[in-house]
């Protein structure tokens, strides 16, 4: 079973939601990298998404184009991501990782060679904004015959037939974006998510998660109520904008534990 | 004999083109796509597109035959197609006259574009006015401090111009900042593209509105010297102005099609913006597979080119594919070589043409000398260079 499956059965069993913290490999510096994912591990989260910087990140608001920026100052590519992926599993061989990020870079491996690599470095998923299922060709089959999830994204604007066509090539789980609009933008409509949410489990056993505007504990705590797994991106990237290097792991941890405390709570 | 019949259903030119965005805007493109199946055709769609075409944009164009540049150079006559007459002084116009009213047929009240140096901005700015259209564009800030002349222009026309500071700072930040704001207000905004890039249907649809260039020359051609030309020459930024005049000329055989790249300081130096000259790597940006200049990672790096409108890392699928197949060839010229070809235009033929097309004229110019004096070169002259003439005077030290 993936270490996604797993995750998912035993907060399942415990009647409890999964926090799924993203940041941006390499933002603000490579060298906290690693121990930023750590941290958010200790401090609650069930799995992590860790974000692959990219030149032209199209689906992102400001926030998490600047981490991406910020990043590639270091010239952090997604061989280097790899890297810090392989260093986190030295010590931690049971949060799933999942990598999101767009096609170029993965077109700049080719298919093979990433889901290659993407195994060697143990990571569990991988969201490919820019990849839906009817061009990314043999990317699905390729991560799948390595036991490694594609997760897609569905959105406010997905109808019944694409919910079908992408629960039948999903695994993991699958994604929805709560709002129009892209990453960090700030109009959570929670009644309108919520019955999204029960139809997209008309259509799927899968786990739904949800992300994009999840804010603060009051946004974690309505949105775990109602899906498998909260996804917090851009407010995340905004407590490592605001942090200096002596504060950086408590500010993170700091906010982990009140959206830890919010989501067990729903 | 097969004729030439691309993309495909979904956009696809053999493994070119297609539909690489987020989910969130899969839905916006959707309705797109139909409602531009629905209206291409559609007589009275395309009436009023021809009828803005000849009395608000002065179409057709004339062909000119650039005579004493021909004898100067000695070997092929020069033939130019005159995109620079155009209302709003390019052939940007064209294409932003046939989205805007397909805004309107979708009841979409406000319009948005990214641009460059500012040409697409502008002819993005005139005709939501014309339409009574709310306009914003996006430009990297970069472009912003360069092109000062046009943002004015665009205010003028009552558009708001965003200045994007992310990224490089110049087009394909922009178009990275247009495409956001489309997934956010996509209920009431169409996004004009401004070249034949970006998802599935626009690079068929940019192509299909600027084909007018193509479909014009040809006939224009056989009235003026009753036949067609050995060649027709264009330069390609996204490659608009170039898929505008080859897509009518892709089934007539015995005519070479030339785009012309910017080699901006020279190839050798890798400061340039020729991604099809220099045979980048395959990948995918803004919604498209295609040529594209990146480093190792697949992270896209900064161009060069002395013209802001062929400052573009990328080009469009179906110059790839071209470029493929061998329909087309692809050649770039060098910031001086255009810089060079500029001042030939603008002394001999009282002409001052924009940068972008200097690119090709620089090139008609070296393959005109290798020809004999019967064969005739058509460039598409894809606009005038008053937007230029700051850059022109600060290359040679003169304070305007
Ligand atoms: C006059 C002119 N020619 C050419 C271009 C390049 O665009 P394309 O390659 O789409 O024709 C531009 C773009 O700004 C332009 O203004």
């Amino acid at each position: 079973m993936s270490r996604i499956k797993t995750v998912f059965a035993s907060l399942k069993q415990q009647g409890k939601t999964a926090l799924i913290p993203y940041i941006t490999a390499g933002d603000p510096h490579p060298k906290f990298t690693v121990s930023l994912m750590h941290t958010l591990v200790e401090h609650g989260a069930d799995m992590i998404e860790l974000g692959v910087p990219f030149s032209d990140p199209m689906a992102d608001g400001p926030v998490i184009q600047r981490a991406s920026e910020r990043a590639l100052l270091h010239k952090v590519g997604l061989t280097v991501v790899l890297d810090m992926v392989k260093t986190f599993r030295q010590t931690d061989q049971a949060t799933p990782i999942i990598l999101m990020g767009y096609a170029n870079p993965i077109e700049a491996v080719g298919a093979v060679a990433f889901a290659d690599k993407a195994k060697a470095a143990d990571v569990d998923g991988v969201i490919t904004v820019d990849y839906p299922p009817e061009e990314c060709g043999s990317f699905v089959k390729e991560l799948q015959d390595r036991d490694i999830d594609p997760v897609f994204l569905l959105s406010p604007t997905t109808d019944a037939k694409r919910v079908e066509l992408i629960v039948n090539q999903a695994s993991g789980f699958v994604y929805y974006v709560s709002l129009k609009g892209v990453t960090g933008a700030a109009n959570l409509d929670i009644v309108e998510v919520a019955g999204r949410v029960a139809s997209i489990r008309e259509q799927t056993n899968l786990p739904v998660g949800v992300g994009f505007g999840i804010r603060d504990a009051a946004t974690a705590k309505a949105t775990a109520a109602i899906a498998d797994a909260v996804v917090v991106g851009s407010r995340m990237v905004l407590a490592i904008e605001g942090s200096n290097e002596a504060n950086l792991l408590s500010n993170v941890a700091n906010l982990m534990t009140e959206l830890k405390t919010a989501v067990d709570a729903a | 004999m097969q004729l030439y019949d691309m993309p495909d259903a979904r956009g696809h030119f053999g493994q070119y083109g297609g539909t690489f965005v987020a989910e969130t805007l899969v839905e916006a493109l959707e309705e797109l796509r139909v409602m531009y199946e629905k209206y291409r055709h559609d007589p009275v769609f395309l009436a009023e597109y021809a009828y803005d075409l000849k009395h608000f944009v002065g179409r057709p164009s004339p062909i000119y035959h650039a005579k004493r540049l021909s004898d100067k150079v000695g070997g092929a006559q020069i033939y130019l197609k005159r995109e620079d007459l155009n209302h709003t002084g390019a052939h940007k116009i064209n294409n932003t006259i046939g989205q805007a009213l397909l805004a309107k047929r979708m009841g979409k009240p406000r319009v948005i574009a990214e641009t460059g140096a500012g040409q697409h901005g502008v002819a993005t700015a005139t005709i939501a006015a014309r339409l009574g259209l709310e306009c914003v564009v996006y430009m990297g800030s970069e472009d912003v401090k360069r092109q000062a002349p046009n943002v004015f222009r665009m205010k003028l026309l009552g558009a708001t111009v965003v200045p994007v500071e992310s990224g490089s700072k110049t087009l394909k930040d922009a178009l990275n900042e247009a495409m956001r704001d489309w997934v956010t207000n996509v209920h009431n905004t169409f996004y004009i593209i401004g070249t034949v890039a970006g998802p599935h249907p626009y690079p068929m649809m940019v192509r299909d509105f600027q084909a007018i260039i193509g479909i014009e020359a040809k006939q224009q051609m056989m009235e003026m010297v009753g036949r067609q030309p050995e060649a027709v020459v264009a330069c390609v930024g996204g490659g608009s102005n170039a898929m505008g005049i080859f897509y009518p000329y892709i089934d007539v055989p015995n005519v070479r099609l030339i785009g012309v790249e910017a080699a901006g300081l020279g190839m050798e130096t890798g400061k340039h913006a020729a991604p099809l000259t220099a045979n980048s790597a395959v990948g995918v940006l803004h919604g498209n597979r295609t040529y594209l200049m990146q480093d190792a990672d697949g992270n896209i790096i900064e161009t060069h080119s002395i013209s802001a409108g062929l400052d573009y890392p990328g080009v469009g699928p179906e110059h790839a594919w071209l470029k493929d197949i061998k329909r087309a060839e692809y050649v770039a010229v060098t910031d001086d070589e255009a810089m060079a070809a500029f001042h030939n235009l603008c002394r001999t033929e009282g002409i001052i043409p924009a940068l972008e097309s200097s690119h090709g004229l620089a090139y008609a110019e070296k393959l005109a000398k290798t020809m004999s004096k019967d064969k005739i070169i058509l460039v598409n002259l894809s606009g005038r260079g008053d937007k230029d003439i700051n850059t022109v005077a600060k290359l040679a030290n003169i304070s305007l």
